[in-house]
C-alpha cells in the first residue's frame, strides 16, 4: 500500500512540475499580453474559487451560493489595504482621499483578505449553517446580495469608494513582471495544495462523512455544527484570496461585477469538473475560461463566404452557443469530467462506490 | 402621514400581486419536485418580450391567449427537457440544471433582441391613470390584487376538489409511493409547470403594464423575491406565497419611503433570513420529521 | 471529444493569425454589443462601420492601406472588457476605438498601456477614463462639464430645488450626479437630502422615489442613468402626474426615451454631443448618409432600434473613426506607439465640433446640445446650446 500511496504523490508532484513549466514557458513565448496567457491567469484564478466552492458543496455537501459575496470581501480588503498612498487622493476623489490612510504590501494584503473573508464567514455561518439544503442555498444567497448592497453604500463611501471603481492597486503584471503567470500558479497552488492536506486529513474524512450522511456522521460522534463551521470558513478564506487575485488579474475593482451570476458560474464550472474531484474543478476551470473567453470569440463576428454571409453569427451568439455547451454536458456528463476521482486515482483500479440506497 | 404613505401603499399591493403570481409557480414546482426553478423568472421575462412582439402585430384580444400558450409551450418546453431526465440524478444536478436553462433563457434573449429595452403594448384600460384620494396610478394597481386574489381561490380549489389536484398533492407528500399507486407522474408534474407557466404569464401582462421596460435581465429579481415569498409564506402553501408575497411588497415600498432605498433588495433577504431562523417551514408552512 | 474539438476549434483560432495581409492596418472596435449599455454600444459601432464604409483606406508614408475594423464585445462588465482588450491587442491592432460606458475603459486601460496601443474614448465622460490612464484620450466631453451644463440649464428655467437619482454600483451616473450637485449648489439651489439618491440594480419600481420627490416639493428631476431605467422612470412619473421636468446625461438620447415618453404629458430634456437638424454642411451630409446606409440594410437599422432615428454616439463614433485615420496619417506609419506619439498633435473638424486634445487627453469642448423629447411627434427638438458659465 505504501508503495502505491508513494508512487502517486511522486506522479502528482511531476505532474505538477510539469504544469508550472510549461505555464512559465508559454509566457515567455507568446508574450505576457497574448491570450493564451490572459485564460491561463484567469483560469488558475477561478481555478482556485472553484476548488474552495467543491470543498463546500461537493466535499461537505453543504450547498452555498453565497461565494460572490465572499470573493468581493476579499477583493475590497485587499484592493483598498494596498492602493499607493499617492494616488488616494485622486481615487477617492468624492470622498477626501478615504479614510484608510496607509499602505501594506502585496502578499500580507492577500492574507488579510483571506483573513477578513473568514471572519464575515465565521459570523454569517453561525446563524446560517442550521438551515438544511436549499435553505441554506438561499440563505448564502441573500447575505451575498446583502454584502454587495452594504459595501456601494454611500456612508460608508470613504471606506470602499461606494459605487465607484477602485484603481491602481499593485496587479498581476506589477506582481511580477513577465512571470505573471509563474506567479498566479505559484499562489494559486500553495493554496489548492493546502485544501488538499485538509481534505486527505481526518477532518476530510469527517467532511465526508457529513455529505454521505448527516445523522449516521452525528451518531458516529462528529460534531456536526463544528466541523460545518470549519468548512464553511476555511472554504470562505480561500474564496477571499481568490477574489483578490481576480482584482489582481482585473486591474480595477467594482462591486457590480461580484452578482449571483458570478456565482453560478463557478457552480457550473465545480458540476462539470465533478463534485468532489479537485482535479476536476481546475481542469474544468481552465477549459470554461478558454471556451467562454477564447475559443469561441469567433461566433460573435459576423463572417462572410464570399458573398454570403454567414446565419446566425452575430454579437451575443457566442454566449448562446456556450450556454448549450453546459446544458450538454449538465444532462449527458452528469457526473462532470472525473465524477469524484482525482487525475491520479484514474491509472489504479477505481475507487470501490459508497454504498449505495436499496430504492 | 396617510396621505403621504398611501402611493407607497398601493405601490406595494400592486407589486405585491405581481410577485405572488410568480411565487404560486415556485412554490407548485417545489412542493412537487423539491426544485428551486432558478428558470422560472426567465420564463416571466420571456412572457413579456412575447407581448412585445405579437401585440405589433396582432389585436390585443388575439394576443393576450396567445401569449400564455407560448409561455405554458416554453415552460413546458423547459420541463420535458432539462429537468425529466435528471428525475432520478442528485438534486443538486438538477438545481444545475435550472440555473444553465436560466443561462440559456437569457443569452437567447439578449442574443435575438438585442438588449435595447423595449416598450411594453399599453392593454386596453389596465394602463390608465386613475386618482385614488391624493395619488395618482395606474388602473392596473386596482386590478392586480383583485386577479391574483381570484387566481389563487381557483387554483386552491383545483389542488383539493379535483382528481389532478389530489394527485398533486399525493406526488408531493411522497413522490414514490404516488407512482406505485398509479399515478401518472409525467402528466402531474406537466400540468403543475403548465399551472406555474400560465401564473406567470398573467403575472407578467400585470407587471410589464405597470413597469413598461423590458430587457433579457428584467425578470431575474422580481423572481428571486418572488422565490422568497415563496418560501417566507411556508413553501408549498399557496395562499402562503401569496400573503408572503404582499407583505414582501408593501415592506419594499415602505423602506423606501423611509428613505432607506439602497437597502430595499437586502431588506428582502435579511426577512427571509429570519424567517428561515426562527420559523424554517414559513408562515404557513407543514412541519416534517425526518425519520432516519 | 471534448477536447478534440476544442484543440480544433483553438487551431482554427490560429489561421488568422497567419493569414498575410498585405497593406492592411486594423482598428479595433471596443464597445459593448451585450449587456446593459449593449444598446448604446452598437450604436456607437454602426457610426464607426459607416465611417468605415465612407473612407475605407487610408494613405500612410504614400501608400493606400486598406483599414480593418476588429469589433470586440466588451459586454457592458470590467472583468470581461479586460479579455476583450486583451484579445484586440492580440490581433494587432494600431489603434482602438471605444467605449460607450466609463467603466469598462477605465477597465481596460492598463491592457492598453501594456501593449501601447492608443484608445480612443468615444462616448465615455468619467474624468479618470484620460486621468488615470497615459494610453486613452477621447473626443466627448466630460462629466464635470456636463453636470454643470445641466445645472446651468436647469437653474436658468428656475429651479430651485433638485432631486437627484442614480443607480448604485454604477460609476458614470454617480459621478455625474455629483457633479450636477456640486454645480447645483454652486449657483445657490438646494438638493434633496444634500446628495444624490441611490436605487438598486434591477429595480423597477421608481413610484417611492418619485413620490419622495414630489414630497420635498422639487422642481428638477435629475436622473442620469441607463435607457432600461429611463424608460421605467419616465413612464412612472408620466402615470403620478408629476409636474416638474425630467434631466439627464448624454445616456438618454436615445430612441427608448423617445418610446417612453411618446403621447404622455413628460418634459424630458437630456444633453448631447450631436443634433440631428444641425445646419452645419457636414453634419447634414453625415445625417443623409447614415440614414441611407441603415435603411439598406435591415440588420443595421435593426441594431439601431429599428429606426433610423441619428443617435449622438453614432456622430460620436464617425468622428471617432476619423480622428484615428488623422493620427495614422500624421504618424506615417502604422505602428501603434508612433500614432500614440502623434495623436496629441491632432486637430479634426468633425460633425459633433471641432476636436483637439488637452494635456491629459481630453478633447477641448466647451459646448454641449440640450434637447427636448417632444411627445407629440417622438422626436428630440432641439432647444439651445449651452455652455458653461452662460
Amino acid at each position: 500500500m505504501k508503495k502505491t500511496g508513494n508512487r502517486r504523490l511522486i506522479i502528482s508532484l511531476a505532474v505538477v512540475a510539469l504544469i508550472y513549466v510549461a505555464g512559465f514557458i508559454v509566457e515567455q513565448t507568446c508574450g505576457s499580453k497574448s491570450m493564451a496567457v490572459t485564460v491561463l491567469q484567469k483560469g488558475a484564478v477561478y481555478a482556485l474559487i472553484a476548488v474552495s466552492m467543491n470543498l463546500l458543496n461537493g466535499f461537505t455537501g453543504l450547498f452555498s451560493l453565497g461565494q460572490a459575496g465572499f470573493m468581493l470581501i476579499g477583493a475590497y480588503s485587499y484592493a483598498i489595504l494596498t492602493i499607493p498612498m499617492a494616488k488616494r487622493a485622486a481615487v477617492y476623489q468624492y470622498y477626501d482621499g478615504g479614510i484608510v490612510q496607509f499602505t501594506i504590501g502585496m502578499i500580507p494584503a492577500l492574507l488579510v483578505a483571506g483573513v477578513v473573508a473568514a471572519l464575515f464567514a465565521a459570523l454569517i455561518g453561525m446563524p446560517v449553517l442550521r438551515l438544511k439544503g436549499d435553505y441554506l442555498a438561499i440563505a448564502t444567497l441573500g447575505f451575498a446580495e446583502i454584502i454587495r448592497a452594504f459595501i456601494q453604500w454611500d456612508a460608508i463611501g470613504p471606506l470602499t469608494n461606494g459605487s465607484n471603481l477602485l484603481k491602481t492597486y499593485p496587479t498581476l503584471k506589477t506582481a511580477m513582471p513577465g512571470n505573471t503567470v509563474l506567479f498566479t500558479f505559484i499562489v494559486v497552488g500553495i493554496c489548492i495544495g493546502l485544501i488538499l492536506l485538509l481534505i486527505n486529513s481526518t477532518y476530510g474524512r469527517a467532511f465526508k462523512a457529513i455529505r454521505d450522511d448527516e445523522i449516521a456522521a452525528e451518531a458516529m460522534g462528529i460534531n456536526l455544527f463544528h466541523h460545518k463551521q470549519m468548512a464553511f470558513v476555511i472554504s470562505c478564506f480561500f474564496a477571499g484570496i481568490g477574489g483578490a487575485l481576480l482584482a489582481m488579474y482585473q486591474g480595477t475593482l467594482q462591486a457590480n461585477g461580484f452578482k449571483s451570476a458570478m456565482t453560478y458560474e463557478i457552480l457550473l464550472i465545480v458540476v462539470i469538473g465533478g463534485l468532489g474531484s479537485v482535479s476536476g474543478s481546475i481542469i474544468a476551470s481552465f477549459l470554461f475560461i478558454a471556451c467562454s473567453e477564447w475559443w469561441l470569440r469567433f461566433l460573435d463576428a459576423e463572417t462572410m463566404i464570399g458573398d454570403f454571409k454567414v446565419p446566425l453569427l452575430a454579437p451575443g451568439f457566442r454566449m448562446v452557443a456556450f450556454s448549450v455547451v453546459i446544458m450538454v454536458v449538465v444532462l449527458f456528463f452528469r457526473k462532470g469530467i472525473m465524477g469524484d476521482r482525482e487525475l491520479w486515482d484514474l491509472g489504479s483500479r477505481r475507487k470501490a462506490k459508497g454504498g449505495s440506497d436499496i430504492k | 402621514m396617510f396621505d403621504t404613505l398611501l402611493p407607497y401603499l398601493l405601490a406595494g399591493i400592486s407589486v405585491g400581486g405581481q410577485y405572488a403570481l410568480i411565487a404560486v409557480g415556485y412554490t407548485l414546482v417545489y412542493g412537487i419536485l423539491r426544485l428551486i426553478n432558478f428558470a422560472h423568472g426567465d420564463i416571466f421575462t420571456a412572457a413579456g418580450f412575447f407581448m412585445v412582439y405579437l401585440a405589433a402585430a396582432l389585436p390585443p384580444i388575439l394576443a393576450i391567449p396567445l401569449v400564455i400558450i407560448l409561455t405554458v409551450v416554453l415552460g413546458f418546453t423547459v420541463e420535458r427537457v432539462a429537468y425529466k431526465p435528471l428525475r432520478t440524478a442528485p438534486r443538486m444536478s438538477i438545481m444545475i440544471s435550472a440555473i444553465g436553462v436560466s443561462y440559456l433563457l437569457q443569452n437567447l434573449m439578449w442574443y435575438l433582441t438585442g438588449g435595447l429595452a423595449r416598450q411594453y403594448p399599453v392593454l386596453p384600460g389596465l394602463g390608465d391613470s386613475i386618482q385614488i384620494g391624493s395619488a395618482s396610478t395606474k388602473v392596473v394597481t386596482l386590478v392586480t390584487p383583485v386577479v391574483t386574489v381570484i387566481l389563487v381561490v381557483a387554483l386552491v380549489l383545483l389542488i383539493k376538489r379535483t382528481k389532478i389536484g389530489m394527485a398533486m398533492r399525493a406526488v408531493s407528500v411522497d413522490f414514490e409511493t404516488a407512482q406505485l399507486m398509479g399515478i401518472k407522474i409525467n402528466s402531474v408534474i406537466s400540468v403543475t409547470f403548465i399551472i406555474g407557466s400560465a401564473m406567470a404569464a398573467i403575472g407578467s401582462m400585470l407587471y410589464f403594464t405597470n413597469y413598461t421596460a423590458v430587457t433579457p435581465t428584467i425578470g431575474a429579481m422580481p423572481g428571486l423575491k418572488a422565490f422568497v415569498a415563496a418560501v417566507f409564506g411556508g413553501i408549498g402553501s399557496i395562499p402562503g406565497a401569496m400573503i408572503g408575497a404582499l407583505i414582501i411588497g408593501i415592506c419594499e415600498n415602505l423602506i423606501k419611503a423611509a428613505g432607506l432605498t439602497m437597502f430595499s433588495d437586502a431588506f428582502t433577504f435579511a426577512l427571509l433570513i429570519v424567517v428561515l431562523l426562527v420559523r424554517p417551514t414559513g408562515l404557513f408552512g407543514e412541519k416534517t420529521r425526518e425519520k432516519v | 471529444m471534448k477536447k478534440l474539438i476544442a484543440l480544433v476549434l483553438a487551431v482554427m483560432m490560429l489561421v488568422p493569425a497567419f493569414a498575410m495581409a498585405d497593406n492592411v492596418i486594423k482598428i479595433g472596435v471596443f464597445e459593448p454589443s451585450t449587456g446593459d449599455n449593449g444598446a448604446g454600444g452598437k450604436q456607437e459601432i454602426l457610426g464607426i462601420q459607416y465611417a468605415n464604409s465612407v473612407k475605407p483606406t487610408v494613405n500612410i508614408g504614400g501608400e493606400e492601406y486598406k483599414v480593418e475594423l476588429e469589433i470586440e464585445d466588451n459586454q457592458s462588465v470590467n472583468d470581461k472588457a479586460v479579455t476583450a482588450a486583451a484579445s484586440l491587442v492580440n490581433k494587432g491592432v494600431s489603434v482602438v476605438l471605444g467605449s460607450y460606458g466609463s467603466g469598462v475603459c477605465m477597465a481596460a486601460g492598463d491592457t492598453f498601456v501594456d501593449a501601447q496601443v492608443p484608445a480612443i474614448g468615444i462616448s465615455c465622460t468619467n474624468p479618470n477614463v484620460t486621468a488615470l490612464c497615459d494610453y486613452y484620450w477621447r473626443i466627448c466631453f466630460l462629466d464635470p462639464f456636463q453636470g454643470s451644463v445641466m445645472a446651468n440649464f436647469a437653474w436658468d428655467k428656475g429651479a430651485k430645488t433638485a432631486y437627484v437619482l442614480n443607480m448604485q454600483g454604477e460609476d458614470y451616473g454617480s459621478g455625474l450626479a455629483n457633479y450636477f450637485v456640486e454645480a447645483f449648489k454652486a449657483l445657490g439651489g438646494t438638493v434633496v437630502g444634500d446628495k444624490p439618491e441611490t436605487f438598486p440594480e434591477g429595480n423597477s419600481d421608481f413610484t417611492a422615489y418619485i413620490n419622495n420627490a414630489v414630497n420635498a416639493n422639487c422642481d428638477v428631476f435629475f436622473a442620469p442613468c441607463s435607457t432600461t431605467y429611463a424608460a421605467l422612470i419616465i413612464d412612472q412619473a408620466a402615470a403620478q402626474g408629476v409636474k416638474f421636468p425630467i434631466m439627464a446625461g448624454d445616456t438618454w438620447e436615445n430612441s427608448a426615451i423617445l418610446n417612453a415618453a411618446k403621447g404622455k404629458d413628460v418634459e424630458v430634456y437630456c444633453s448631447t454631443f450631436f443634433d440631428e437638424n444641425d445646419d452645419a454642411a457636414s453634419a447634414a451630409e453625415f445625417v443623409k448618409g447614415f440614414k441611407e446606409w441603415l435603411n439598406a440594410d435591415s440588420g443595421n437599422l435593426n441594431n439601431n432600434g429599428g429606426n433610423d432615428i441619428v443617435a449622438a454616439v453614432s456622430a460620436l463614433g464617425f468622428d471617432g473613426y476619423n480622428v484615428a485615420l488623422a493620427a495614422i496619417e500624421a504618424a506615417g506609419s502604422a505602428d501603434s506607439q508612433a500614432i500614440a506619439e502623434a495623436l496629441p498633435g491632432v486637430t479634426y473638424e468633425g460633425v459633433t465640433g471641432s476636436i483637439a486634445f488637452d494635456d491629459i487627453g481630453d478633447a477641448k469642448k466647451d459646448m454641449a446640445y440640450i434637447k427636448y423629447a417632444n411627445p407629440e411627434t417622438g422626436a428630440f427638438d432641439f432647444v439651445k446650446t449651452q455652455k458653461v458659465g452662460e
